[in-house]
């Protein structure tokens, strides 16, 4: 609690002391009338002088009022009325004038303890929320004259080294010189398996260095490192405010006066008609508390906030409330293939040997193709496993377009594509329609078989389109630059609705507009992809989502959602999430309104009195508030 | 021009609300934000530093407790 809001509660003890006090305290007798002091009660069957209470009543009233009152004095000087201050003062003088003095402290009382209550519970949860996002470096350690000294890592500059022992986190971005260690990188990314680094890698702020002692090289100041990017971004998500957020706004704005004049009418029109003042005017004062759109207007970006907090705990960064609430709404998924469905890199999927073992063709097409640097043949020798042994093979010749031929252990060995057999008159023996690149093999004019290679399905691709055709996404799209068949077969083992191949970058934007103007205006699209070359679709999109993003900025720049590492099933979890906020806003918004509703209702017929009403306003928000809360948690 | 300063004592939400309508009504402000959440407030202004005094002299209006550091 902040020193302000233990303040509050002592005037709340004490208040409520002094309150209980005055219930307690037994008619003191009067010999004869005393001006305003003195009210004539029953005594034993014939009327006498007693004590007022009201004076009694008036100073704990006092003790825990006074500052609404001197509130609503100054708003209405400066011209803002029909505030939650005012509203109070005038319902709880209200009370007092029509001689209800317990209601009209015990009133006051409520309120104060549910604004405190409101009010701790939302420190609690912005403190929980920052503390989320806790990945900001307090020192960067650099050595200076043989020493090590802790110095602010926005003072480190570029090119300088940097000394990051075990349990600190990484200041600021750069290259490790020496040492090897594991990094944790869950505050960034949510994933729990340690990321191994050694010389030569390069290592990312916000990490936590686990187990050894690195020498980093930093390759960027810290104003432009992961984590003052994140953390920018992050912090001012709160800018872009969410539709649910601005219609809530405009609603307190007429809600309030609304309710204002209906007091005013239920107080006077009835009263007219029956005369009966002492019965409508307590029920309208009422009404004036009940009017307070607090509950309605906190609990909103409460949510919104919770929820992108429980989002960026797990890697996922939401750079508005818009986009969480238009991501609770997604209906077509449109996907990039290659990086985001698929590895994005090359690997052997099949060997197709005639003639000999599967490992020996592997063997001969790895020692045929070592020295070529072509993304293909680096999968070849990957697959193959170990180092190739360069004096087994001579003569390497590289064909430009056709594949390399080579003597290895003395036979000649032909690897490549089609042509390269055609050309050679090698007749093809196997059938070879794979989707993917296939590498024909001939040893000695014979034809051995061939390899295919292709860009495999992330591990995770298949189960989260599952899961988000689960949370309701009614459709998926794969958009890729590559040949019909490759696509088809990615399309079909992951199970996508449609996909549409042979793109150029041009036209993945067209096919993005076409589908905008299909989908029901009710839905949104999202597209993702890894960032690279996709700027244009990614913000054509009504989500732009962007995986893999650790370390990259213009990914971060051009997404409106940003996946810090690149498995798809942060995407689901994304989904969830925003899935999750929306209801909770709606929950809130419906019970705060319904409770609102009823308690209205209850006073106008005269069910129910003013405990109801604070009720309706402190006791609901505080568990609206208690609602966004859960976000937090949220998975 | 964009810039975000820090709000300290912004208790109610319906006061940011209101802050932010009376905000954007300022005359040389395109745009602006509260957030009652993150207790900031984000202004856009031809020129911002021009347009704080009024930004200041209309906080204090509607939620005199409030305090913008500047």
């Amino acid at each position: 609690m902040t020193r302000k809001q233990k303040k509050m509660l002592w005037r709340i003890l004490i208040s409520f002391v002094l309150f209980t006090a005055a219930l307690l305290l037994p008619t003191i007798w009067l010999s004869g009338p005393i001006p305003l002091l003195s009210v004539i009660q029953d005594q034993g069957g014939c009327g006498a002088y007693a004590l007022a209470k009201w004076p009694l009543f008036l100073i704990p009233y006092l003790v825990i009022g006074w500052d609404v009152l001197w509130k609503a004095v100054r708003n209405i000087m400066n011209g803002q009325v029909f505030d939650e201050n005012f509203l109070m003062c005038v319902a709880t003088i209200g009370a007092l004038i029509i001689g209800e003095f317990p209601e009209a402290v015990a009133v006051m009382l409520f309120y104060q303890v549910g604004e405190l209550f409101q009010n701790v519970a939302v420190s609690r949860s912005r403190q929980s929320i920052s503390e989320l996002m806790d990945i900001r470096p307090d020192y960067a350690n650099i050595q200076r004259d043989g020493q090590l000294v802790q110095v602010d890592p926005e003072e480190v500059a570029v090119g300088d080294v940097i000394v990051i022992k075990a349990g600190e986190r990484v200041p600021l971005d750069g290259v490790v010189l020496e040492g090897a260690s594991a990094l944790d990188t869950a505050a960034l990314t949510g994933e729990s398996l340690p990321r191994d680094v050694a010389a030569g890698d390069e290592v990312i702020s916000g990490c936590v260095n686990l187990s050894g002692l690195l020498h980093v090289k930093v390759g960027k100041p810290f104003g432009q490192s992961t984590v003052a990017r994140i953390l920018d971004l992050v912090e001012n998500s709160s800018e872009k405010k969410a539709q649910a957020e601005h219609f809530i706004t405009k609603f307190a704005r007429y809600y309030t006066p609304i309710v204002v004049f209906a007091a005013l009418a239920l107080a006077v029109i009835p009263s007219l008609l029956d005369g009966q003042w002492g019965i409508w005017v307590p029920r309208a004062l009422n009404f004036l508390v009940v009017s307070c759109p607090c509950a309605l207007v906190i609990s909103i970006p409460l949510s919104f906030f919770g929820g992108i907090g429980g989002a960026s705990k797990q890697g996922i960064l939401v750079k508005g409330s818009n986009y969480l609430e238009a991501l609770a709404q997604a209906g077509v998924v449109v996907f990039d293939k290659t990086g985001t469905l698929t590895q994005g890199k090359f690997s052997v999927t099949a060997v197709h040997p005639d003639g000999m073992s599967q490992e020996e063709l592997l063997e001969l097409a790895a020692l045929a193709e070592q020295f070529s640097t072509h993304p293909i043949s680096k999968s070849i020798v990957a697959a193959w496993g170990g180092t190739p042994d360069q004096s087994r093979a001579a003569d390497v010749e590289e064909i430009a377009g056709h594949g390399v031929r080579a003597v290895i252990d003395g036979r000649t060995v032909l690897a490549g594509n089609g042509k390269l057999m055609a050309r050679e008159g090698i007749p093809l023996t196997l059938d070879h329609d794979h989707p993917g690149t296939v590498i024909h093999v001939a040893v000695e004019g014979r034809y051995a078989g061939h390899l295919v290679i292709a860009d495999q399905p992330k591990a995770t691709s298949a189960q989260a389109l599952r899961e988000l055709k689960a949370a309701g996404v009614r459709q998926t799209v794969m958009l890729t630059g590559d040949a019909q068949g490759a696509a088809q077969a990615v399309a079909n083992e992951l199970g996508l609705d449609r996909f549409y191949s042979q793109l150029l970058p041009a036209g993945k934007v067209e096919r993005v507009e076409n589908l905008l103007q299909e989908k029901s205006p009710k839905e949104t699209l999202v597209f993702v992809g890894d960032g690279i070359n996709d700027a244009p679709v990614l913000s054509r999109a009504d989500i732009g989502v962007a995986m893999g993003a650790l370390g990259s900025d213009a990914a971060i720049e051009a997404a409106d959602i940003v996946l810090m590492d690149d498995d798809l099933l942060k995407l689901t979890a994304a989904v969830r999430i925003a899935r999750k906020t929306l209801s909770i806003v709606r929950q809130n918004v419906v019970f705060a309104l319904g409770v609102k509703l009823l308690v209205l209702i209850l006073s106008a017929v005269g069910l129910a009195n003013m405990w109801a009403a604070v009720f309706a306003d402190v006791g609901v928000s505080v568990l609206a508030i208690l609602n966004a809360s859960r976000m937090l948690k949220a998975k | 021009m964009k810039k975000t300063f820090k709000l300290i004592d912004l208790d109610c939400a319906n006061c940011a609300a209101k802050m932010e309508t009376a905000i954007k009504k300022l005359p040389g402000v395109t745009d602006a934000s509260v957030s009652f959440m993150a207790q900031k407030m984000t202004i856009e202004a031809d020129d911002v530093d021009a347009v704080m005094k009024d930004v200041v002299k209309c906080c204090r209006k509607v939620e005199p407790d409030c305090e913008i550091v500047l």
